[in-house]
This record gives structure tokens, C-alpha cells and sequence, in this order.
């Protein structure tokens, strides 16, 4: 049985390709409002992992709870209660900012009201009003991100799934960026998150390290760098990801 | 409901914000349309005649001059020898060749009997059917008056040659011009293919640049997001259609003899069952590329088999089964039928229903293949 506090419960989650395992039979649980590091090297299977916790990949064997659905059966359900956004920030590039907005507004069933509203308060919040309506594929990388991150949040989910969000900027728009996550998460909305960034690792709460379709390691970073004796979350990685 | 609209606002934005679409959708199929269908003709214009006259006669003059007179023919040569015009029917500068017996006129005269060498090239073996009946209308008549002149002169008793003769009258195309029956039929095609592509090519490309996944990550129904996705293309496969009736009246003045309000009426299904092609066809590939392979090779099919340039009914008999899985055959029937004829909603019931009933299918197939989760 899931645990209140518990808004992400996995149990020998498994995905098979032919012959390949690519998730193999991972257990784990998030708390709500934490901010959980989903770690691993490329081709460990965190895409996958994270394609069947937001129900757009059928998973071989084991179960998944997440909000307190079964993302199996109650899969709509999930979808109503979550946030994602890709490695690719799945954005319209010939839509507008604010037309991008109202669509995903629009389809997550808010009331024109409301999307006004929340359009309002993303665009003074990031300081859009000069490009709102500028089509978001003229947007430098950076922006793409934030605006990204914030329609991923517009209908106020209770988790929001993060693939690699921070791929390709700057250290001072990683550091923005994660200001955003930090103010959602005080919010009260839980982070799942995966990065190839092992300095964004020490921001987490909490992290999970995969390897091989398998998690080796999870626990806070502070405790997994006693742990392995590693200086940085980057040598715990290293250690562990090397074999 | 409400989320519906949001989808239908957001294509028509993308689809009237992208500026090397529009022309595509809407000048390239008008254009085609223009060339098409003066272009795609089977009637046999200015065939390249020559005749080797070995007679020099007045009669066998008269008679090449008879082909002077006809429209069909283009006299260009006038051969020594055989040989020569051979070498020119191998080097394609004439298709017909006409031979001319030396003692033409005095064997006529003599044994009311002659015979004349009529070469044609039928690589194209229609057009060569064609030009044989013209050259043989030719030669008929002229010996029809060459008849009656010798009678004349050769027996006073003034007997009048039989003569039967069929007034042929051609229904629904009186001046049997062919624009009038492939206009029709280009039209089909046109909104066929621009609402096929459009459709196979729209899902596919939200794969490609991964908004897709996105969708499918929000608790938006299979069935509002498909319905948005297409309900564009409908109306675009209509406006099609109206530009291109237009054009069909002004420039083409093909009659429109039965109900305006019926055409939309079947075209408004039919359209349905294209776009549920495209979309069965863009769940299946992965990029625009094989989308596009696809497609065509349907749409191939469908033209070639369609009765629109080659009729269905000289189809061998597995291919006449075969064109029943034909979406475009039902409507180049019904466009023919309800323009050229006049045909009424009952006349067209079996059309009507085949198509709806293949509407049903394809769309419940592209839905049911349609996979938010995989």
C-alpha cells in the first residue's frame, strides 16, 4: 500500500525490447514536495523509466503509482495530475508564447478565465511582455526552457516529470532554471528529474543513480558521498557508473 | 467540447502561418487543374500524315486532298518511295502512311476495284485505333461519291446506291468534348491528394518534432485530439473543391446540370474517409518521408484504377473487384453522374453508402491505432 506522503510508488517496474531489458525491475518511492534526481549514464534507461511513470509507454511487468493512480489502469487519471517536459521542451516553434500557452491551457481543460489569468502572472513572472507574442522559435535555448517549464506547471499538477530540462544552456541559465524548480517545489509540487549535470545532483533531495537498467544507489547526496567516500556526487557517479 | 476548439484554433494558426503551405494547398492544385485538364486529352488531334502517290492521277489527287480538307490530319509529306517513308515513320515524323497504287484511277474506272496501303504506327495502340477509323471515314465517303460519279457515268439507269446510315446521339456531352469529362475527375483528384497528404503528413510531423509526446502526456481523449487534428482538412478539402468548381464553370464551362447541394453533400464523406486514410497511414510511419512513400503509392493505385483516364469496365475482372476498395472511383462517378447528368440522391445511393460505410472503417481503424500510450 502506498504511504500518504508518498506520491510516486514503484515496485519491479520492468521494460523488455525483444531480448534487451531496459528498465529492470526498479523499486522506489518519492515523497511529495521532494526533489528527486533521477541519475545515469546515457542508455541506462531513465527515458524509458520516465515514458512509463507518465503513461505513454505500457511497462513488460510490475506496478506503478503515481498521484495516487495506477498509471496502468488509471492512466488518464495520472496524466490530469502531472507535469512533463521533454528533452526536446515540446513547445509549438510556430506557435506564439502566449499562443502556446492557451493551447496547452486550452487542453488541459482550463477555463478561458483562468488561462488568461495564469498567462498574465507566467509572462510578469519571467519578464515574457516584450516577446509574448513573438513565436517561440525565435527564442534563444535558454528561454524555450523556462517557458517550457512553466506551461509543464500551468494546470498545477501535483508532480512534474523533468527529462534532462537543462541540456545545452549556460551556467547562469542552469542556476535560473533551478531557482524555478526550488520556488515550484516550496509550492508544494514535487520534482522528478533526470540530468547528466552532477552539480544540479547537489540540489536534489534525494538520488537515484541507475545503471544498466538497474538503480545501484539511492539515498541523499550527502549520505551517498559517505557512502562511496566521494568528494562529489560527481566521483559517487563516477565509481558507480563505471562498475 | 471546449478543448476541441482549442485543437481546431491552433492548426488552422499553423497551418495559414506557414507561407510555403498555402501556395501548395491552394495555387498548386488550381494550377494543375488548369494544365491537366487541357492537357490530359484522348482525343487524336494533328496526326502527321504522308502519302506516297505512285498514280498521279486526278482521282488519287482528290483524294489526298480529301485529307488536306480534314481537321485530324496534318499532311506533312508527300513521299518518292516506300523506302523513304518508311525512314521517316522509323524516325517518328509521321504516324499515318497512305500508298497509292500506280493505276489507281484507271483500275477503278476499269474494275470498280482497287486497294490502298494504309500504314499506321501503333505504339500507342489507342490513338492508332482512332486514326484507323478516321482514315477509314476518309476513304469511305470519298468512295461513296467515287461510287455514285461512276454509276453515272458507266450505266444510265440511274440505279441510287444503298445507303445506311446511323445518326449517332451523344447524351449528357452532346459535343463529346472531352474537358467536359476529365475536368471532373482532375478535381477529384486534386482534393483527393491535398487532403491525403495534408492529413498522413500533420500527425506525423507533431512525431518528428516531438510535440506529440507532449499531447500525449496530457489527459486529452484520442478522439477530440484526432477530430481537431483533421477537422482543418475537411474544410480546406471544401474550399478546394469550391475553388475548383468555380474554375470548372468560368474557364471550362463544364455543365453543372444536377444539385450543387448533393456534390458537398458527398463530398463532405468522402473527404472523411481520405483523412482517415492519411491518418491511418501517419500512426504507422515514423517520419513525413515514409509517410509521403506511402501515400503516394495508394494514391497511385487509386488514380490509375479509378476509371478517370483507362474505364473500369475493361479491367480484367479481379482488378474490377479490386476498384470496389477504390474511394476515388466512387467519387469520380458521383462527380461525373451529378454534373454531366443530373443524377439525384437516390441515383447516387450506392456510391453514397459504400463510401460512408468506408468512412466508418477507416476512421474507427485510424482511432483504434492511434496509440497515446505504446
Amino acid at each position: 500500500m502506498m504511504q500518504n506522503n508518498n506520491v510516486i510508488h514503484v515496485k519491479e517496474l520492468t521494460k523488455k525490447f525483444g531480448d534487451f531489458t531496459a528498465v529492470d525491475a526498479i523499486t522506489f518511492d518519492v515523497k511529495k514536495g521532494e526533489i528527486f534526481g533521477f541519475l545515469g549514464a546515457n542508455g541506462a534507461g531513465k527515458t524509458t523509466a520516465i515514458k512509463m511513470l507518465i503513461g505513454i509507454s505500457n511497462p513488460t511487468s510490475g506496478e506503478a503509482d503515481v498521484a495516487g493512480f495506477n498509471v496502468f489502469t488509471n492512466t488518464e487519471d495520472v496524466k490530469k495530475n502531472i507535469g512533463y517536459m521533454s528533452q526536446k521542451f515540446a513547445l509549438y516553434d510556430d506557435l506564439s508564447v502566449k499562443e502556446n500557452i492557451t493551447f496547452f491551457g486550452g487542453i488541459y481543460g482550463l477555463s478561458r478565465k483562468r488561462i488568461k489569468e495564469k498567462s498574465n502572472a507566467l509572462i510578469e513572472e519571467l519578464g515574457l511582455e516584450k516577446i509574448a507574442n513573438h513565436l517561440v522559435g525565435s527564442l534563444p535555448l535558454g528561454w524555450k526552457q523556462k517557458i517550457a517549464f512553466s506551461v509543464a506547471l500551468l494546470h498545477d499538477p501535483k508532480i512534474v516529470f523533468l527529462d534532462e530540462p537543462t541540456g545545452g544552456v549556460d551556467p547562469i541559465t542552469r542556476r535560473q532554471f533551478w531557482e524555478m524548480i526550488y520556488k515550484a517545489s516550496h509550492e508544494g509540487t514535487t520534482i522528478f528529474v533526470t540530468t547528466h549535470y552532477m552539480d544540479e545532483a547537489e540540489y536534489c533531495d534525494r538520488v537515484s543513480i541507475m545503471v544498466n537498467g538497474k538503480i545501484e544507489a539511492l539515498d541523499t547526496p550527502k549520505r551517498l558521498k559517505e557512502q562511496f567516500n566521494a568528494k562529489s556526487m560527481n566521483d559517487v557517479f563516477l565509481k558507480l557508473a563505471r562498475g | 467540447m471546449k478543448r476541441l476548439g482549442y485543437i481546431i484554433q491552433k492548426e488552422f494558426k499553423q497551418i495559414f502561418r506557414n507561407k510555403s503551405m498555402l501556395p501548395i494547398i491552394f495555387v498548386m492544385p488550381l494550377i494543375q487543374l488548369l494544365i491537366l485538364a487541357n492537357a490530359a486529352t484522348f482525343d487524336v488531334k494533328n496526326i502527321k500524315f504522308g502519302y506516297i502517290d505512285y498514280d498521279h492521277s486526278s482521282t488519287s489527287r482528290a483524294l489526298i486532298e480529301k485529307f488536306h480538307a480534314s481537321t485530324y490530319f496534318n499532311v506533312v509529306a508527300n513521299y518518292p518511295s516506300q523506302k523513304l517513308a518508311n525512314e521517316s515513320m522509323q524516325k517518328g515524323n509521321v504516324d499515318v502512311l497512305l500508298e497509292i497504287p500506280s493505276y489507281f484511277e484507271r483500275d477503278l474506272q476499269n474494275e470498280k476495284f482497287n486497294n490502298l496501303g494504309v500504314t499506321i504506327n501503333a505504339i500507342d495502340g489507342a490513338a492508332a485505333g482512332v486514326e484507323n477509323v478516321y482514315v477509314t471515314q476518309i476513304i469511305q465517303s470519298f468512295n461513296k461519291k467515287l461510287m455514285i460519279d461512276l454509276m453515272q457515268v458507266s450505266d444510265k439507269s440511274q440505279i441510287q446506291p444503298v445507303n445506311i446510315t446511323t445518326i449517332p446521339s451523344f447524351w449528357y456531352n452532346k459535343t463529346l468534348n472531352y474537358k467536359t469529362f476529365m475536368v471532373p475527375g482532375i478535381l477529384v483528384l486534386l482534393v483527393t491528394m491535398i487532403t491525403l497528404f495534408l492529413s498522413g503528413m500533420n500527425i506525423v510531423r507533431e512525431k518528428e518534432i516531438g510535440t506529440l509526446e507532449q499531447i500525449n502526456v496530457t489527459p486529452i481523449k484520442k478522439s477530440q485530439f484526432i477530430i481537431g487534428k483533421l477537422f482543418p482538412f475537411w474544410i480546406i478539402g471544401l474550399a478546394l473543391l469550391t475553388v475548383g468548381l468555380i474554375i470548372s464553370k468560368i474557364v471550362f464551362n463544364v455543365p453543372m446540370v444536377g444539385s450543387l447541394a448533393l456534390m458537398y453533400f458527398y463530398t463532405s464523406i468522402y473527404i472523411l474517409v481520405v483523412l482517415g486514410i492519411g491518418l491511418f497511414i501517419s500512426n504507422f510511419t515514423d517520419t513525413q518521408q515514409q509517410a509521403m512513400f506511402i501515400a503516394w503509392f495508394f494514391m497511385v493505385i487509386f488514380i490509375l484504377m479509378s476509371g478517370l483516364f483507362t474505364p473500369i469496365e475493361s479491367m480484367p475482372k479481379w482488378a474490377q473487384y479490386l476498384t470496389e476498395f477504390n474511394p476515388i472511383k466512387y467519387f469520380v462517378e458521383v462527380m461525373r453522374m451529378v454534373m454531366l447528368k443530373g443524377s439525384g440522391f437516390v441515383d447516387i445511393i450506392p456510391q453514397l453508402s459504400k463510401t460512408l460505410l468506408y468512412a466508418i472503417v477507416m476512421n474507427g481503424l485510424a482511432v483504434w491505432s492511434y496509440k497515446k500510450t505504446n
